[in-house]
């Protein structure tokens, strides 16, 4: 009797222990990664990385035309995908009660949240580059488009789905149109949780190199043109990273510090944001 | 009379905002929609060429225009497979102590330091893995595991030829740390969603916390965890930067998997720039849509199975 409690004790501490083992190896990998970002990363930064284009190999430089042309597709990518992703979110929680195209349009969506983003560009590539004959900025913000709408339409849905019916009914009570009602009533209410979602959309596509090799390529020089190729942080660090010369090598570094800390950034932000919405 | 206009008009308002907002739930079918008849129609040429010896002929050679699929999807699924063996434990392990060890204070910082994980873009862990993990696997991990494991007959065919740091080996290992919180946030928050009741019962007739997890919350919760599983598989399976910076991109199938090879995303990724022929392009559109047409079918039954989770729970509260 006595050895059956002491071997449930043990397989008990056991596994607990290991568990906590599980936790330690999240966090150490979190950790480390960081670490090494920031002892190679911090050692190329310098201001020159905002003030100067990227290199030639052999030569110093920056990243000013791969951060310019990131900022400028993230903006563009975001600015066509969040109100899709909003009205689509709209139509899921205030409409979609009945009928088959909420629950169908709910199982894509999800399915879309994950797939792989690299199919996302072939598909730009295959509908527009492919036409059009060139790559191009636009081509680039389309596929960053398609990974924020499933994003948005979630973290929209969801919050309405927050919102109390009393509320609803009030408006309409009032005699209030339901449309003035959902836009100016509920969405307006859950306005802090959407602002969450796009947040996190754009933390999203801030990191995506996969969908854009195929689209905006890349792009030796400053560009503004959204008709043709552009220079994009990830991408150049992809290039700058794999190639044999140092002072790309470190430029990719400084690149990766500079993205991940905007990401990080961008998430700490958005769970803030979060949690003051979901606090009022 | 102004009223009834009034109120035709506010109806006619009402239905064209419904109807606006349905066209853009139609537009998120007609993206999926769009990417599966683009990629059918792009791969045409290759079909008709290979028809399904595609699937398994392991030939990839560009000079002479002979495809086949066989090394990337079999460098997918094994890298994927890696990961799975080591993030589910791990998975399994960070889940079971944010729900059941972990002191309240420290629950939140915790689980949002696993979530940030999720957060890094994946071209960071490639150049990670590439630059710091994969010399350390070369000078130790490898070198241990060829002459121990490696010894052993059969399986230590999985484990022959030199240490090369980047390999199959390498890629799983750092995919496994990309899925291990896409896994482990599903876990917990199935874990949480266990009636108290339930636990308290377990632990009022003498249960240990492992008990009470492995008898009460696991079977409570199987759909769930199943599908957090499949999840974190879809997401191994399409995963390209951090694969493509580790993996070697070989064409070449061999049963050691340290051994450098490839994988669909990493296929696309390095080659399709840069081919030239309507074969070569078709062909590695094909490999896309083989890759979309197996994440589908993951992503799906991850989503149903914690579909049919969500719709226990309504029926047994």
């Amino acid at each position: 009797m006595k050895s059956l409690y002491s071997r449930r004790l043990f397989v008990n501490r056991f596994n607990l222990a290991m568990s906590m083992l599980a936790m330690a190896f999240g966090l150490v990998f979190l950790l480390w990664i960081l670490y090494t970002l920031f002892a190679a990363g911090l050692h190329a930064f310098s201001v020159t990385l905002f003030t100067q284009m990227t290199p030639p190999p052999g030569s110093k430089g920056g990243l000013l035309n791969a951060i310019m042309g990131s900022l400028l597709m993230a903006t563009m990518g975001t600015l066509i995908g969040t109100p899709v992703g909003i009205f689509a979110g709209i139509y899921l929680a205030e409409y979609g009660a009945r009928g088959w195209l909420a629950p169908v349009t709910r199982f894509i969506n999800d399915i879309l949240l994950s797939a792989p983003s690299i199919v996302i560009g072939l598909f730009i590539y295959e509908i527009y580059v492919f036409q059009v004959g060139h790559f191009s900025a636009w081509a680039g913000s389309l596929a960053l488009a398609l990974i924020v709408i499933p994003v948005v339409v979630r973290t929209t849905e969801n919050m309405l789905r927050l919102v109390p019916d009393s509320l609803r009914e009030a408006a309409v009570a009032l005699g209030t149109p339901q449309w003035k009602m959902i836009l100016m009533v509920t969405l307006k209410a859950v306005r802090a949780g959407v602002i969450t979602g796009v947040l996190l959309a754009i933390a999203r596509i801030s990191g995506e190199t996969a969908p854009l090799l195929f689209t905006a390529l890349n792009n030796q020089f400053w560009t503004t043109n959204p008709n043709a190729p552009m220079s994009n942080l990830p991408v150049v660090i992809f290039q700058f990273a794999m190639s044999p010369y140092s002072d790309w090598q470190e430029l990719a570094w400084a690149g990766a510090l500079l993205i991940t800390l905007t990401v990080l950034v961008l998430n700490i932000v958005a769970r803030l944001f979060f949690r003051q919405a979901r606090a009022r | 009379m102004p009223k009834p206009r009034q109120r035709t008009s506010t109806q006619f308002q009402d239905a064209l905002f419904r109807w606006f907002t349905r066209s853009f739930a139609f537009l998120v079918l007609a993206i999926l929609l769009g990417i599966i008849v683009s990629l059918i129609y792009g791969s045409l040429p290759a079909m008709q060429k290979f028809g399904f010896g595609f699937l398994v002929s392991a030939e990839w050679n560009p000079v002479t225009e002979n495809f086949g699929a066989l090394v990337p999807i079999v460098g997918t699924l094994v890298t994927s497979l890696i990961a799975l063996l080591v993030g589910v434990p791990v998975s399994f392990g960070i889940a079971l102590f944010l729900t059941e060890m972990s002191p309240l204070w420290l629950k939140r910082p915790l689980g949002t330091a696993i979530e940030l994980l999720a957060a890094i873009p994946s071209i960071i862990y490639g150049m990670w893995g590439l630059f710091v993990l994969a010399p350390l696997f070369a000078d130790y991990l490898q070198p241990w595991l060829i002459s121990t494991v490696g010894a052993v007959p059969l399986i230590g065919a999985l484990f022959k030829g030199p240490p090369q740091g980047i390999g199959v080996l390498t890629a799983g290992f750092v995919l496994a740390i990309m899925v291990i919180p896409f896994i482990a946030s599903v876990m917990r928050d199935v874990f949480e969603i266990v009636p108290p009741v339930l636990k308290e019962s377990a632990y009022g007739i003498g249960c240990t916390t492992w008990e009470v997890v492995r008898n009460v919350v696991l079977p409570y919760t199987k759909a769930g965890v199943i599908g957090g599983i499949m999840l974190g598989l879809g997401r191994a399976l399409g995963e390209t930067m951090a694969v493509t910076f580790l993996i070697g991109n070989a064409h070449r199938l061999t049963p050691s998997i340290l051994a450098p090879g490839n994988s669909i995303a990493s296929a696309l990724a390095n080659e399709f720039t840069e081919a030239v022929g309507d074969v070569y392009t078709s062909a590695l559109i094909e490999l896309g849509l083989i890759l979309f047409v197996i994440t589908f079918v993951v992503l799906a039954l991850a989503k149903l199975l914690l579909l049919q989770l969500a719709r226990g729970e309504g029926r047994k509260t």
